[in-house]
């Protein structure tokens, strides 16, 4: 089977031409870098995403504080991971970088502040 | 009136890395103008990735980019932020007029660089007949809702146009839980970036319709459906196409157009129809020692390059500011 995907590894944005048998990717043809190869095998036989989002402030100079994880997470897992996003509350200041929770989702990954926040 | 070297109004990516550019090529007193209580602009309510590819080799969120830049001004001691200072007037001989909270203040400077970014296309602006409930967002309004108000305008939402900021919005509905029910665009491919139609869209499955339009939008208190219609290739409507998607949200992604009435107060020669200055050379306009950066300059894609560009409007107003001794 050819499965055709866009590489968005950069903004270029290769046309990818992937062979596939028995789930597994045995040609990639269309990138214009070695990126774009790595990310076919692993977007045909288990793609991943980074979830970025904002968790809910207490008593902090914002409301809303952004947070990524620090290692994309199986796409599968994104709507599970939101749900455990939406449960937090944060309450101490953190920097940009600090790990709010570690490892979310019990998959060895962190969950990050993108912004740095201190207290009103 | 206070004197100073350089005056740069909008501490977003453009303001942030023209500024950054200019103390880099010599000017020793800068003054930085944000209207906000953050620097940062745009950047804070972006909490995607996606920047800093092209920048920093590396991928970002829009705070952490924005960070980077901030972190390198607050070491500068040669450039001074002023925050929640809102420019209210430019004059040809650059003197500018802020407000900030409790005073007016003017301040005369040697050379300006103007970095006041964009706004976003209305629903007016596109001409779409109907009612005028509530639910109609511009995308980057629904963002600032979302992200840092931290409320969810709506549950159903169709998104109209697919530049970028409707896509990562679409994203954003369905991670909060709404149902995000179409993407209407009038082209035959998205305007947006492709990783965006990849991992917004199709990531997703969120129906996109190509060269579709909507006709109308119904409601009377709230938005309750559109009325969709599918055009030809001149993009006139196929009227036995039309169908109905009900909805209580309607977000517009529908282009972003320069916000410069400051420059246009001072005299500078505007495009009446694009809103940039009229300029053969880029960060340049009309009145010398008056330079304009960024996205009021003209409408990017990526943060980067708007940073790559500043930082040469940056340079541009440091030889500017030498020629006048």
């Amino acid at each position: 089977m050819i499965k055709r995907l866009t590489c968005i590894e950069c903004p270029k944005g290769c046309l990818l031409s992937i062979e596939i048998e028995n789930c597994r990717v045995v040609k990639v043809s269309g990138n214009e870098c070695p990126k774009g190869e790595k990310y076919a095998v692993q977007e045909i036989e288990n793609p991943m995403r980074i979830l970025t989002s904002a968790v809910l402030a207490e008593g902090l100079t914002l409301k809303m504080v952004p947070v990524r994880t620090d290692k994309p997470i199986p796409k599968s897992r994104i709507m599970e991971a939101m749900d455990e996003v939406k449960k937090l509350r944060l309450k101490e200041p953190v920097k940009s970088g600090s790990v709010i929770v570690d490892n979310f989702l019990g998959i060895g990954i962190n969950l990050l502040s993108t912004r740095t926040v201190s207290k009103t | 009136m206070i004197e100073r070297d350089l005056v740069i109004v909008g501490g977003g990516p453009a303001g942030m890395a023209a500024a950054i550019s200019a103390r880099e090529s010599g000017v020793k007193d800068i003054l930085l103008l944000e209207r906000d209580q953050y620097l940062g602009g745009i950047l804070n309510q972006c909490v995607h990735t996606g920047f800093g590819i092209e920048y920093f080799k590396e991928v970002l969120t829009g705070p952490e980019y924005g960070n980077r830049f901030v972190e390198k001004i607050k070491g500068a001691p040669e450039i001074e932020i002023s925050l929640r200072s809102l420019v209210v007037k430019l004059t040809k001989d650059k003197t500018l007029t802020y407000i900030k909270p409790g005073v007016m203040e003017e301040v005369r400077a040697k050379a300006v660089i103007m970095a006041t970014g964009c706004r976003e296309k209305t629903r007016e602006m596109v001409h779409i007949p109907g009612t005028r409930p509530s639910g109609i967002f511009s995308a980057g309004l629904a963002q600032k809702l979302i992200n840092i108000e931290g409320l969810l305008p709506g549950k159903e939402v169709v998104v109209v146009g697919s530049g970028d900021i409707g896509l990562i919005m679409a994203r954003r509905f369905t991670l909060e839980g709404a149902r995000v029910k179409a993407v209407i665009e009038i082209q035959e491919k998205s305007r947006g970036l492709i990783r965006n139609v990849a991992q917004c869209i199709e990531d997703f499955d969120i129906p996109i319709y190509f060269r579709h339009k909507i006709l109308r939008i119904c409601g009377l208190d709230r938005v309750e459906k559109v009325v969709v219609v599918k055009v030809d290739e001149n993009f006139n409507d196929i009227p036995s196409s039309s169908f109905e998607i009900s909805c209580d949200t309607v977000l517009m992604s529908v282009g972003l157009i320069p916000e410069n009435e400051l420059i246009e107060m001072a005299g500078v020669e505007i495009d009446r129809k694009t809103n940039q200055p009229v300029s053969k050379e880029v960060n340049k306009t009309s009145i010398p020692g008056i330079f304009c950066c960024g996205n009021s300059f003209k409408i990017y894609d990526l943060a980067d390059w708007v940073s790559k560009e500043s930082a040469v409007a940056g340079k541009m107003a440091a030889e500017y500011i030498r020629s006048l001794k």
